[in-house]
């Protein structure tokens, strides 16, 4: 094995590159906020945001991705201090938070679509559910992360790798939070008003 | 039955994608014969091994920039057969019937993208990959997996655009692709599709690939090298790797939105449904401005090396040049709007951006006075990567010049889509990018072999190629102010035109030549290369990577240097303090090779086949496969192998160091 010192250099290019790259995806997700700014009055005579968008059910799901945020704090904490039930206890709560999210979103998608308001609508409806989408689909790919992190965790005892792993997953269901507080912000509150 | 079976299977194609016109069917048989020749040669010298332990697996740096390399060498040699072809088309005045309208729309489509995405950015990675590491005194890059990986897409991504050639048709809609053009009303074939999923798939790991060597430049660097302290090319890598982690997003999501439109129905860019054409055209240059400085700053850095090593002087104006590259960097964010002043966004915005435009040619200016005042009172040699040099100087010059013409908004008007502007790219491209990459190659190729290349084929080449570029490209000017547009296949004989669009196509000819001599020197430099043997220093260099044995060990450096001073090892060379090595060796952790890298690249060549043809099921495939050995990778721990301080230190008498 590498010594410490070579173990922790390892792992500091991993959060630098980690940083980096959502950084990089905050540049795609600020790409897409753009293009909806710019469509979002192409509604070519279909529905608005206004007509459209059910603001208790958002609130429901940006309540949910929240504590989900929340809870895996709780787990970065337990894992901190080496409380192992309690941090596999609070990630099975971040993913049953999460799967709620992402099935939540998915019966909006499929509402709209099945009220004919599909992508296909118009520009308007192209972008938003583009957005929003690729929010949902980092939600799988963080929700696939999880599952593989809660097995491993288990299966290895806690390995301190895994423990690795787990700060960066952290990292990156804030930043999907972060980027949701401003899809909630700017797709649904503003996108909403008449 | 069997049909809906077939159309489960190949989707949308059908066998007659496969009947080209005898031009295409013939680049696409000579690509088919050269493969089945390599792969019968590989079978013959029993080769197939060699092939995969030492190359295809391989996470060393050197070897993944080699592989970029030659990559991008048979991509050179591809994209300019296309180049040829249009010459040929508009020298004839396309009454000669060579090529069709469709054809030659989809061959300028294929030269533009290929040079970009596949020769210079292909060029420019394979730099970052063999120079980095040594120059900052690291033995490897930041993320070796994450390297492969980045390559094997850009490999996949090369694949697909190559693979119109023999089955389906490229993009007739110019490099990069406006809708409404692009878009399924208008292209309803595979065209397109190839363009987006080759350039989304290489364009992925060009953005990993950014990443990784950003991290490697932040923290690898040896100990005691500040960040002014590094090499000048290091510097120019780091606001080039910047601003590829800035950029690519960008086309990503814009590539990615054309794509939902045609596969989905969606209407980002579309004519209809309330789409907006020109968002796409402002976010593919959100990005693609900054992209020619991601080409253009790393050949910056490696002129500054390449003039400081040729004049035996420190480069003049250190923190002036690093302040240009970084004010380079900023302002290529604030003009994407130059290059559709036509638009119609009104005067104040124009006048905005055509004098953010003017701004950018200061930090430029200040670069070339700076390579100017390094030769002064310099020794100057005047050996193949100088004659580079002195030509890039001359040639970017004039072509900057240019731009900031074009960068007047009422002169742009004239100017748009002609000629003139064709012009004025070719010269920042090739003579910036290209003749960068030239003297980068001549001046690093000891170091990676341990000999050089004929220097007599080099001058050879060298002057055949800034002839050929002069007549093939000043004409082009003229043409532009005669109102001459770009991608015209035919035109009207009494406009006459035809003498400089004559003179132009001469012109590539001599390039041609020039491109033969380079060829030649190659393979004689390789043949006669016990005439040619050199140390690890052929150049009395300034930087890092000539303190170590050529062609290095894959592990750079026995013994990581400590830096004091900029051009350290050309300080200590000056105080004769002999070797830098000491005779202490420690253990050093490198990558096991990996199988994984390429297995992802293959995975996402099937996602690409798969979403250009609509075979589902391949998709599937191609996605699930990608993601279960991402899973595989991320999941395993022991990806490094200890070489043990014995080993080195026998390594290194073996090289006759110590």
């Amino acid at each position: 094995m590498k010594n410490v010192i070579e173990e922790a250099a390892v792992q500091q290019k991993k959060t630098l590159g980690f940083w980096i790259y959502l950084m990089t995806d905050l540049v795609l997700f600020a790409s897409l906020f753009a293009t909806f700014a710019v469509l979002r009055g192409q509604t070519f005579g279909g529905p608005s945001g206004h007509d459209l968008f059910n603001m208790p059910f958002v609130l429901l799901e940006t309540m949910i991705l929240l504590t989900s945020s929340f809870t895996a704090g709780l787990a970065i904490l337990g894992s901190n201090r080496g409380y192992k039930k309690q941090t596999i206890f609070w990630l099975f709560v971040t993913f049953a938070l999460g799967a709620a999210f992402l099935t939540l979103e998915l019966t909006e998608f499929s509402h709209l679509v099945s009220e004919g308001d599909g992508w296909q609508r118009s520009a308007f409806l192209s972008s938003f559910f583009t957005l929003v989408g690729t929010h949902g689909l980092h939600i799988a790919i963080g929700l696939l992360w999880l599952a593989v992190m809660i097995i491993r965790l288990i299966r290895f005892k806690f390995k301190q790798t895994d423990l690795n792993r787990l700060a960066l997953f952290a990292l990156f269901w804030h930043f999907l939070d972060v980027v949701w507080i401003f899809i909630f912000s700017i797709v649904y509150l503003i996108g909403g008003m008449a | 039955m069997l049909q809906n079976i077939l159309d489960f299977v190949f989707g949308r194609l059908k066998p007659s994608d496969f009947v080209h016109d005898p031009i295409m069917a013939g680049a696409g048989f000579a690509m088919v014969g050269a493969l089945i020749l390599a792969i019968i040669g590989l079978t013959y010298f029993k080769k197939w091994g060699w092939l995969w332990r030492n190359w295809i697996t391989s996470l060393d740096p050197k070897k993944i920039g080699v592989m970029y390399i030659l990559v991008s060498v048979i991509m050179l040699l591809r994209g300019l057969a296309d180049a040829l072809l249009l010459r040929a088309q508009q020298a004839t005045d396309g009454s000669a019937g060579l090529l069709t309208s469709d054809h030659f729309q989809q061959i300028f489509s294929a030269h533009g993208s290929i040079m970009i995405f596949f020769v210079a950015m292909g060029i420019i990675f394979g730099v970052f990959n063999l120079i980095i590491p040594s120059q900052i005194g690291a033995r490897d890059v930041a993320f070796p997996f994450l390297n492969s990986v980045s390559f094997w897409l850009f490999a996949a991504g090369m694949i697909l655009i190559n693979a119109p050639l023999i089955v389906g048709e490229f993009s007739t809609a110019g490099w990069l692709a406006y809708p409404p053009l692009s878009e399924l009303q208008y292209s309803p074939g595979v065209g397109v599709d190839y363009w987006i999923w080759s350039l989304q798939i290489a364009g992925i790991g060009s953005l990993l690939s950014g990443i990784n060597f950003f991290v490697t430049i932040l923290k690898m660097r040896a100990p005691g090298m500040t960040l002014m302290k590094m090499p000048i090319f290091v510097w120019s890598a780091l606001t080039s790797t910047g601003l590829i982690m800035f950029a690519f997003p960008i086309l990503t999501a814009t590539l990615g939105m054309l794509s939902l439109d045609r596969l989905m129905g969606m209407h980002f860019f579309t004519a209809t449904g309330g789409g907006n054409p020109m968002m796409y055209v402002n976010l593919i240059w959100a990005w693609g401005h900054p992209e020619v400085y991601i080409l253009v700053l790393p050949a910056f850095g490696i002129f500054s090396e390449v003039v400081s090593a040729f004049s035996g002087k420190k480069l003049f104006g250190y923190t002036s040049m690093v302040v240009a590259l970084l004010a380079i960097a900023i302002l290529s964010f604030t003009v994407w709007l130059h290059h559709f002043f036509t638009m119609g966004a009104g005067a104040d915005v124009n006048t905005f951006f055509g004098i953010m435009t003017m701004i950018i040619a200061i930090p430029t200016g200040v670069k070339v006075f700076n390579w100017i005042f390094t030769m002064y009172r310099g020794r100057v040699r005047f050996a193949t990567p100088m004659l580079w040099f002195m030509g890039f100087i001359v040639t970017f010059t004039l072509g900057g010049l240019a731009g900031v013409l074009m960068s007047v908004p009422p002169a742009d008007f004239q100017f748009h889509n002609s000629l003139f502007l064709v012009a004025h790219f070719h010269t920042m491209i090739v003579g910036g990018v290209l003749f960068g990459a030239f003297a980068g190659f001549a001046y690093w190729f000891p170091k990676f072999t341990g000999f050089t290349l004929n220097e007599r084929l080099g001058r050879y080449a060298f002057w055949n190629w800034i002839v050929g570029f002069l007549l093939a490209f000043v004409p082009l000017y003229i043409l532009g102010f005669m109102g001459a547009t770009r991608r015209l296949d035919h035109y009207d004989p009494s406009m006459g035109w035809q003498g400089l669009f004559v003179v132009a196509g001469i012109g590539v000819a001599i390039i041609c030549v020039g491109v033969f001599f380079q060829l030649l020197q190659l393979g004689y430099s390789i043949w006669k290369r016990n005439d040619n043997r050199v140390g690890s220093d052929p150049w009395n260099g300034r930087s890092f990577e000539w303190s170590i044995a050529s062609p290095p060990p894959e592990y750079n450096f026995a013994v990581i240097p400590t830096v004091t001073q900029r051009d350290e090892f050309w300080e200590l060379k000056k105080k004769k303090h002999g070797s830098l090595l000491k005779s202490h060796y420690e253990d050093i952790w490198l990558p096991k090779n990996s199988g994984l890298g390429p297995i992802i690249g293959a995975f996402a060549l099937a996602f690409g086949i798969a979403v250009i043809w609509h075979m589902w099921w391949l998709l599937i495939v191609g996605l699930v496969g990608v993601v279960v050995t991402l899973i595989i990778r991320l999941t395993s721990d022991e990806t490094e192998e200890k070489m043990t301080a014995a080993e080195v230190a026998k390594h290194e008498l073996k090289r006759g160091i110590v």
